[in-house]
């Protein structure tokens, strides 16, 4: 039981990487900060199927092994605050049990965004605030579409640890 | 019962997706209300402001010791080139506003457009 959790969870952290990668060669239009979030499937899925913990393991293990990889030296702490804020909120929507995989995924995706626009402030000052409504706008889209797939996922995995 | 709450969560997601859309365009709205044209860009590494000049006098300027290039004309400013492979800072354009700011998280150097009719000469960069 306990060999197959390992496992289960090092292919969570795996497929998450993989999926950053895949993510890092669509290109970017342009404003920092807007991106599809690939990898919050894996987190979401693991939210639900393993528990919070793991889930939280799972996305700050990708964040840091993923800046270490491909990322440049102020990456780790954007991603690291975006990953934070967005593991917090999702894990206490869905403990709430009111709302479905697409909310705790648009959820997750704006306070994302939130996060990184929150260490840019910290970062660089205040005026990095003017790219807030365009970042909720992506971080809502890209939530629904992820939130989506991740529900599906979800759905039509059967693992039992 | 259980389509019922499935879908009752399913209004609830609807809900939350409509708030958030609604929140981004009061919050694009209540900034482009407060938006006047900009005098002069700041630039600051690290949030320490560097150097500043007037959008009104077009020129050519290396950023952080030629890490980005920043360019002003037609009374607008945009960084033409940087060291960075993605070129992010490059891509997000031309800006005017009193603060619209251009960021460039590799060198964590921000261009910043901000208010007030420039003094004349602010700095003289030699």
């Amino acid at each position: 039981m306990k060999t197959k959790k390992i496992t289960v969870l090092a292919m969570c952290v795996a497929l998450a990487m993989i999926l950053s990668y895949v993510e890092s060669l669509i290109p970017s239009p342009g404003i920092p900060g807007v991106k599809l979030g690939l990898a919050n499937i894996v987190v979401i899925f693991a939210l639900y199927k393993l528990g919070w913990k793991e889930a939280a393991g799972i996305s700050l293990l990708r964040v840091f092994l993923v800046s270490l990889l491909f990322g440049h030296a102020a990456s780790l702490m954007y991603s690291a605050s975006g990953a934070v804020l967005s593991l917090a909120g999702m894990i206490l929507l869905k403990r709430t049990d009111r709302l479905g995989c697409v909310a705790v995924s648009v959820i997750g995706g704006v306070l994302h965004n939130a996060g990184q626009i929150l260490m840019a402030w910290l970062l660089m000052g205040p005026n990095v605030v003017y790219y807030l409504p365009v970042l909720v706008l992506s971080g809502t889209v890209a939530g629904v579409a992820i939130g989506a797939v991740s529900a599906l996922i979800v759905k039509r995995v059967d693992l039992k640890i | 019962m259980k389509d019922f709450f499935a879908d009752r969560k399913r209004r609830a997601d609807l809900l939350v997706i409509g708030a958030l859309l609604l929140l981004a365009l009061v919050l694009y709205l209540v900034i482009g209300a407060t938006r006047t044209e900009g005098g002069v860009a700041v630039v600051r590494v690290d949030g320490v402001e560097t150097e500043r000049h007037a959008l009104s006098a077009d020129g050519t300027y290396p950023l952080n010791g030629g890490s980005n290039i920043l360019v002003i004309g037609d009374g607008q400013a945009w960084l033409s080139d940087a060291n960075c492979p993605d070129l992010l800072c490059v891509r997000q354009g031309k800006i005017h506003y009193t603060g619209q700011s251009i960021i460039c998280l590799p060198n964590r150097l921000t261009v910043t457009v901000e208010g007030g009719e420039s003094d004349g000469v602010d700095f003289v960069v030699g």
